[in-house]
């Protein structure tokens, strides 16, 4: 029963370790943007806190740079389990515009398991509330994926796709 | 000092509540917020101008001979909206979506499949809409028999509204265009 309540009444109070793992700094402002008074994120018991050993969370922020990697890696194990890995910003999504550069890993997911991912480059604070609200299960999920196509009827379009990719490049 | 304080003190109780009740209650976006992109299939003609300016190359667009697929890697979109601006038939347009987190990446995955149909002479893509299917699917012509030539036979301004919220760009003014 103990133990039940304690899940209860503690379960939902995230404390929070930002890590900069080569942002440009927007998105790390908008971060303590939702610490202010006015999108008062601790009123769901999230604060930041200064160790990660103390942390539930650990907000990753920046496209993880080759250098930083190990170091994300040494938080992140650091981190007491149970723990949540939010990344903010679409350089920690998706690696942004650096996608592809050779110093750039491209992600937070390519270094350690990411629970909730915020795009936006930098998100909301509203946004990064959403996603940590989400993190928490309190909101539903929104976004789907959107698949469109514009054929005429008749037109069998897997299987002209599975000939197409099929077909050796020098026949097209 | 003292009366200073006592200033602040009664400063306060006057505020009132400033903090918003956003997860509990919607915050509207301010105008021009350029939020998730969207996009029209029916309107789309593959002309790649929407993967040629795209900075982080989030649009990739791959001619599959009598299908274009355009994907749409919005986990690296950075909402510059450029691909709107570019678009000619304004067939991508960001809206005021920003409730996009998800513990799954593949949400952010898009598709878009446009069939284009090639010349028998040169072999090279066209638009597959005639000029009357265009009107149609801009819905400069209706489509009851009322509605017909509602706007006129060339209508300088379509009825429907391009202005989006994340609008960057200006609509062409009332008898400049067309």
């Amino acid at each position: 029963m103990i133990a039940d309540l304690c899940k209860k009444m503690l379960g939902k109070s995230l404390w929070l370790f930002h890590t900069n793992c080569g942002a440009c700094n927007g998105c790390d402002i908008e971060v303590i943007d939702v610490l202010t008074p006015y999108y008062d994120v601790e009123r769901f018991g999230m604060k930041l806190v200064g160790s990660p050993r103390h942390a539930d969370a650990l907000v990753v922020t920046g496209s993880v740079s080759r250098q930083v990697a190990p170091a994300l890696r040494r938080l992140y194990e650091a981190t007491p389990d149970p723990k949540v890995v939010i990344a903010v910003g679409t350089c920690a999504v998706g690696g942004n515009i650096w996608f592809d550069t050779y110093n750039i890993l491209g992600g937070a997911d390519k270094v350690v398991p990411v629970t909730v991912y915020i795009p936006g480059c930098p998100p909301r604070p509203e946004a990064i509330i959403y996603g940590a609200a989400l993190a928490l299960g309190m909101v539903p999920k929104k976004v789907k994926p959107q698949h469109e196509q514009h054929v005429p009827r008749g037109f069998d379009l897997d299987a002209y796709i599975a000939k197409w990719q099929d077909t050796p490049v020098v026949a097209r | 000092m003292f009366k200073a304080k006592l200033k602040e003190a009664v400063i306060c109780f006057g505020a009132g509540r400033v903090t918003l009740k956003y997860p509990f209650e919607p915050s509207p976006v301010p105008p021009k917020f350029r939020g998730k992109i969207e996009f029209d299939a029916r309107k789309c003609i593959a002309c790649g101008g929407c993967a040629n300016v795209c900075p982080p190359r989030c649009i990739v667009i791959e001619d599959m001979g009598e299908v274009a697929k355009i994907t749409f890697n919005l986990d690296r979109c950075i909402q510059c909206a450029r691909c709107y601006e570019v678009c000619p038939e304004k067939a991508i347009w960001p809206t005021d979506e920003f409730e996009t987190a998800t513990p799954d990446k593949s949400d952010l995955k898009s598709e878009m499949i446009v069939w284009m149909s090639t010349c028998q002479r040169c072999g090279r893509c066209f638009e597959t809409d005639n000029a009357i299917d265009k009107f149609e699917s801009k819905r400069w012509r209706g489509r009851g028999p009322g509605e017909a030539n509602k706007h006129g036979i060339f209508p300088i301004k379509p009825p429907i509204d391009f202005s989006m919220p994340g609008s960057l760009v200006r609509e062409p003014e009332e008898g400049q265009g067309q």
